[in-house]
């Protein structure tokens, strides 16, 4: 029967830093890693991969492994075409002449990156395999490579994929306003061209896969280190052409994902295939060295940003144009990555006029997907970066003129076409400037600079916009976006007092089971530990759209709030029945439904669900609800960051001396959390803007291909952080969350480039590309000597 | 095959290894200790660090016969009685973890830290986790919940 | 990653290690493993056979020899840094030794593997080369002793024998008229030094004895012998020539050109530091 829906209050829970649930078995070692998994039979594969960036296979001959004592199977790529019924899953490509190549486990006729899998081999032990590996022979005919995006579109240019004819992948376009009529009056134009470095996400579990196969009834489990166990069971089923319903995921605990788990790789695949082949189960660990090349890359754009603004800094209209590359082939999400950031160019200021297109490109390199931000980071930093120039080109100082752009009305149509749903920018400034010391901070240096101080000190700014909740699945569907953007909850209310929820948003160390306990507890008045939550595993929660896009809270989340209302709707009507008024009569405060006269307790309600002896009519027994939320718009967390650096002006080094962080995030659920993202968040940033860059050499072989080379920082390189918040509830959830796990990567970069380009402005420095290593900041400032 | 003798958590195992298994998989395949992790490959991320006669040592990088003889101590090994070590709890009261992949390494380093310097100042602390790896936290609470048992 | 399969022999002393190493083609030395491991796990070299000498207690020591201190070859990076002779007498190589890796390999890692493993962006090696060190290889002819100066021979080449095990260091007393400095330039704090500096200077008022050793500048460790000459001579700007006769390599962590002026500028700001009194 229908119930209708009531507003349920937020309680003591909500917002009280309460410690999570998930750290008692992480801190002793219980923790339930895809590599800790052993099953009877289990054999263990290793991927040959190539190490030509682009070469043409003449020969696989794996007879040479198959004479290991150890080795169960080896195969090259032929031996396995039957396998497949279609290539692995590009869900999102974003016009309708989007160029998508074939994209099978392991490649044929031809190498198109460094990694790329070759053949395969199937030993009794971890190490056998990895011996045997190496005792396949693999002829290349080496061919030249392509690793720059824009390169890659260039006349004559090396073709990743020779039957598509060129390079590029697709062009999308947005265009919103007069923009080229607002140029044309443009007082004062100003434009950048920036490099997005490309990045390894290195969460530090690495990939691992493990399959059981139960051939007698043509069944499949596979534990996954995964974000999207439900996204890889129904795009692992095509690519198998095994039923759905016959193929169950589990993501146990997952150790960190930043994107580089929000995907389905090869390997999974070919455990499926194996597992279905032999008829035995087939385990894959990655190697951190391996999987540098075989787990997707992310950001590796060159961006052109122009604004159009009057002789005050009033920005009348932002043109953007990115070129971005895809790497080999399409993973998961690849082209749709960079659009992301398409409606964000503008940042948080109030501009007429936009445009923005992007190009994706095949380059002979490991492919990119979704990199913590998405697309985000990219669109803030461009943004940011040119209202600073803006404001060195007035001389004004960046505050003034982020002040004078603000959007200060909400909810906001921005001429990109969307709707902000809430935020005070001018608060979030405030409170990170007050934090900062602002002007003695701009005191200090001014006495650096006039000592002649090598050690310059220099202030950064970021007043980022973002937009996450991944996502109306309507918009989706508009930007050809193959899945919808809902996600689901189930209550329980269990007979004997506890509650089991059940999430389809699957984490990876963001602590669910903590928070989505809080909001449970809070609505339904159970003690946070009654409450358990149950999550990655398609057995158990069958509908879910996992966890990618800082969508968890502003998706799942809500729809546990909704499930929640839906199960005191019901018990509502039992609550009645059993004191005998109408539902009408009956008030319900967290936990407890109250008549004229007498009350009784939800928990009650559960139990007397379960034993159905007098339910009212109509009602069935049990208290179970479940809701699918499909959120009406985005989330749009905001706030303002500030760097500080000192830049040695001889080595080039810099240092962070201070980051202050004030975020808008909307309703907090757990501090603790919540400040937990923002700093790795922060840290991630500050990694893209000093530290870390896969490069390739021209021939496309990565010379940051293990952790030595490619500098994820560590304790003493990075700063204490200074966080505070504000907090504008988003209007379009009853929760009022937004969402929070990238907008430290988001806002961050930018921050500490203006910071170091503030410290060197002086010098005549106006541009640092990133990473910017104390290399690159010595040749800046080399470069404006002469 | 070599026959090795290692004490682990104060358990006595006799072992027979192939020299060239590293103690991190003796430790998770041969004795089902998976605290310890592996994260990489070259001795940089931190994730297998457990103590060998008392010190924090990379699993990885240490064969299992080099170990004969020595004692070692896992994550698993420092809860006593069921009560956390002061620094397991830190950990979770200054949620200093996310994902928790690098925490068995991060403790373990942090118990070899306060062996060799119980006060240890903030730098000291940050510069003693220079060899553990957390992609999470940004560090921030892992040095405040060390530093708060210090 | 996992080595490919080699064999493993404990050697009971230093005898019983060059007798294995002279059984076997292809056999190598294992001390504390944080060299080595790491190489055979990527797979980048595959010996038929490690010998261990990680259990010969004797080569663990620090002691006074008269005008030097002499080091066991296996003492470990940590005990090298908490050894009270050499805080005393020669606190360069501790502190060096405590800025190698990370608290983990300085557990494992030993003095005699460091400087055995030749590595021009090694911390150690640079070190002994500015201290005119020496240390004291046995093998098959018996002990002989190498000075620093003829030790490293190229990128992690040494003039010790297949057959020769490195069984002791000895680096010089400083005295009061002695400064020192060691600067590290690195990414991260784990890394290897894009350029290190080591300054030894003595004098009282003038400079009587200058020696500054350079990692990461080239095939070896180096001395930047222009700037030592330029120092004794008491010109102006001897840093300016801490460049000449290098050959630093480009990579990831910056061009040859930018350690050329980063070694310029690490050098000033050492002899600055290592100036006496």
């Amino acid at each position: 029967m229908m119930v209708a829906p009531i507003e349920l209050e937020i309680g003591e829970a909500i917002g009280a830093p309460v410690e999570r649930k998930e750290d008692h078995k992480l801190l002793v070692g219980q923790a339930q890693w895809v590599d800790n998994m052993r099953v009877p039979g289990m054999a263990y594969m290793a991927v040959v991969r190539s190490p030509y960036a682009h070469a043409r296979i003449t020969r696989v001959d794996v007879a040479p492994a198959l004479a290991h004592a150890d080795v169960v199977a080896a195969y090259s790529a032929a031996d396995l075409q039957e396998e497949w019924a279609g290539s692995l899953p590009c869900a999102w490509l974003p016009t309708e002449d989007t160029k998508a190549p074939p994209h099978l486990p392991l490649a044929a006729d031809k190498a198109r990156y460094v990694g790329d899998g070759v053949a395969v081999v199937v030993a009794s032990s971890r190490a056998a395999a990895e011996d045997a590996a190496e005792l396949v022979e693999v002829e290349y005919e080496p061919l030249p490579a392509i690793v720059d995006p824009e390169a890659a579109l260039a006349e004559g240019a090396p073709l990743v994929h020779d039957e598509l004819g060129t390079n590029r992948c697709y062009t999308w376009r947005l265009d919103a306003g007069e923009v080229d009529a607002l140029f044309d009056e443009a007082e004062v134009i100003v434009r950048g061209r920036f490099r997005q470095n490309r990045l390894i996400p290195t969460a530090i579990e690495p990939r691992a896969v493990l399959v059981q196969p139960l051939p007698a009834n043509g069944e499949f489990t596979m534990w996954s280190t995964t974000q999207v166990p439900h996204i890889a069971r129904v795009t692992l089923s095509g690519v198998l052409g095994i039923p759905e319903a016959k193929l169950r995921v589990i993501a146990p605990d997952v150790g960190g994902g930043f994107g580089s788990k929000l995907n389905v790789y090869a390997e999974e695949a070919l455990a499926l295939g194996l597992a279905r082949r032999l008829g035995r189960a087939i385990k894959w660990t990655e190697g951190r060295s391996e999987g540098y090349l075989a787990t997707i890359h992310g950001r590796d754009q060159w961006q052109e940003i122009e604004l159009a603004a009057n002789a005050d800094g009033k920005i009348s209209a932002v043109r953007a144009r990115v070129v971005a590359a895809m790497g080999a082939y399409l993973q998961l999400v690849t082209p749709g990555i960079p659009l992301l950031g398409a409606w964000l160019y503008a940042g948080a200021y109030d501009v007429q006029g936009y445009s923005f297109e992007c190009t994706g490109v095949f380059t002979h390199t490991t492919p990119t997907d979704a990199y913590r931000g998405a697309g985000r980071p990219e669109a803030t930093y461009a943004i940011e970066r040119a209202v600073d120039a803006l404001a060195a080109k007035l001389g004004k100082d960046p505050v003034e003129v982020r002040r004078l752009n603000f959007i200060r009305e909400f909810p906001n149509a921005i001429a990109a076409g969307l709707t902000i749903d809430s935020g005070d920018y001018d608060a979030g400034l405030d409170l990170a400037l007050g934090t900062a010391g602002y002007k003695e901070l701009r005191t200090e240096q001014a006495e650096r600079r006039a000592k002649g101080d090598p050690k310059r000190l220099g202030i950064g700014l970021s007043t980022y916009v973002e937009m996450c909740g991944l996502a109306p699945s309507k918009i989706l569907g508009a930007i050809r976006y193959s899945a919808g953007g809902w996600d689901t909850a189930t209550i329980r209310c269990l007979p004997t007092g506890t509650v089991q929820v059940l999430t389809g948003v699957s984490p990876h160390g963001q602590g669910h089971e903590t928070t989505w306990s809080q909001i449970a507890a809070d609505l339904l008045g159970y003690d946070v530990d009654e409450i358990e939550v149950l999550h990655g595993d398609t057995a158990v929660v069958p509908l879910g759209m996992d966890t990618y896009g800082s969508r968890s809270l502003a998706v799942g989340g809500v729809a546990l709030y909704f499930a929640a209302e839906r199960i005191v709707a019901k018990a509502r009507l039992i609550a009645a029945h059993k004191l005998g008024v109408e539902p009408s009569q009956v008030d319900y405060v967290r936990g407890r439904f109250t008549g004229p006269e007498d009350s009784i307790a939800l928990k009650d309600i559960a139990l007397a669900a379960w034993t159905a002896h007098d339910l009212p009519d109509g009602v069935e027994p049990g208290l179970e609800a479940s809701f699918v939320y499909d959120p009406p718009n985005f989330s749009w967390p905001s706030g303002a960051h500030l760097a500080v650096v000192e830049v040695d002006t001889e080595t080039g080094n810099v240092e962070v001396l201070r980051y202050i962080a004030v975020d808008d995030v909307g309703t907090v659920v757990n501090p603790l959390i919540v400040d937990g993202q923002i700093h790795g968040g922060i840290a991630q940033g500050i990694a893209q803007a000093l530290f870390e860059e896969a490069v390739y050499d021209d021939d496309g072989n990565l010379l940051t291909g293990n952790m030595v080379s490619y500098l994820v920082p560590s304790a003493p390189d990075l700063p204490s952080y200074e966080l505070d918040r504000t907090e504008t509830p988003s209007p379009t959830n009853p929760l009022g969350v937004k969402g929070v796990g990238e907008t430290g990567a988001i806002a961050s970069p930018a921050a500490v480039i203006n910071a170091v380009c503030d410290a060197l402005a002086a010098d005549g420095v106006t541009d640092i590309q990133m990473p910017a290593t104390p290399e690159r900041v010595w040749r800046a400032l080399e470069e404006a000597k002469r | 095959m070599r026959r090795v003798s290692l004490s682990v958590n104060g358990d006595q195992h006799e072992l027979e290894l192939e020299p060239r298994e590293l103690l991190v998989y003796v430790l998770r395949e041969r004795l089902g200790l998976t605290g310890a992790t592996v994260g990489c490959d070259t001795s940089s991320c931190g994730s297998c660090t457990v103590l060998l006669d008392g010190e924090s040592v990379k699993s990885c990088t240490v064969l299992g016969v080099q170990a004969d003889g020595h004692r070692i101590t896992t994550i698993e090994g420092l809860a006593e009685n069921g009560a956390l070590h002061p620094l397991q709890e830190s950990f979770r009261t200054h949620h200093a973890l996310q994902c928790g992949y690098c925490t068995p390494g991060m403790v373990m380093a942090a118990v070899s830290l306060l062996a060799e310097n119980p006060r240890p100042s903030e730098a000291e602390i940050r510069h003693a986790l220079e060899g553990n790896l957390c992609r999470c936290t940004g560090y921030q609470n892992i040095v405040r919940a060390i530093e708060a048992v210090a | 990653m996992i080595p490919a399969p080699f064999d493993y022999e404990v050697a009971e002393s230093v005898e019983h290690a060059v007798e294995l190493l002279g059984g076997r083609e292809d056999a190598k030395l294992l001390a504390g493993g944080h060299s080595l491991l790491p190489v055979l796990r990527l797979r980048f070299a595959r010996p038929a056979l490690l010998v261990d000498i990680g259990r010969i207690e004797a080569l663990s020591y620090v002691r006074d020899a008269g005008d030097r201190i002499a080091i066991g070859a296996l003492t470990r990076h940590h005990d090298v840094v908490g050894a009270a002779l050499l805080q005393e007498h020669c606190p360069l190589v501790p502190y060096a030794a405590g800025l190698i890796g990370d608290p983990q390999v300085r557990h494992r890692g030993t003095i005699g593997g460091s400087l055995a493993h030749g590595d021009p962006a090694g911390d150690l090696p640079a070190v002994l080369l500015a201290l005119d060190g020496e240390v004291d290889v046995v093998g098959p002819e018996g002990t002989r002793t190498i000075a620093a100066a003829e030790l490293f021979r190229g990128p992690f080449e040494t003039a010790l024998g297949p057959q020769e095990v490195m069984t002791e260091v000895r680096v010089p007393k400083l005295t009061g008229d002695h400064g020192w400095s060691y600067l590290k330039f690195r990414r991260r704090s784990m890394d290897w030094a894009t350029v290190g500096v080591v300054a030894v200077v003595k004098g009282n008022g003038s400079i009587e004895e200058a020696a500054v050793g350079l990692v990461s500048m080239g095939a070896t460790p180096l001395r930047a012998r222009a700037t030592e000459q330029a120092l004794l001579a008491g010109e102006s700007d001897p840093a300016a020539l801490a460049d000449d006769g290098t050959d630093p390599p480009s990579d990831t962590n910056g061009s040859a050109e930018y350690r050329r002026h980063l070694v310029r500028v690490l050098v000033r700001r050492a002899l600055e530091e290592a100036r006496p009194g």
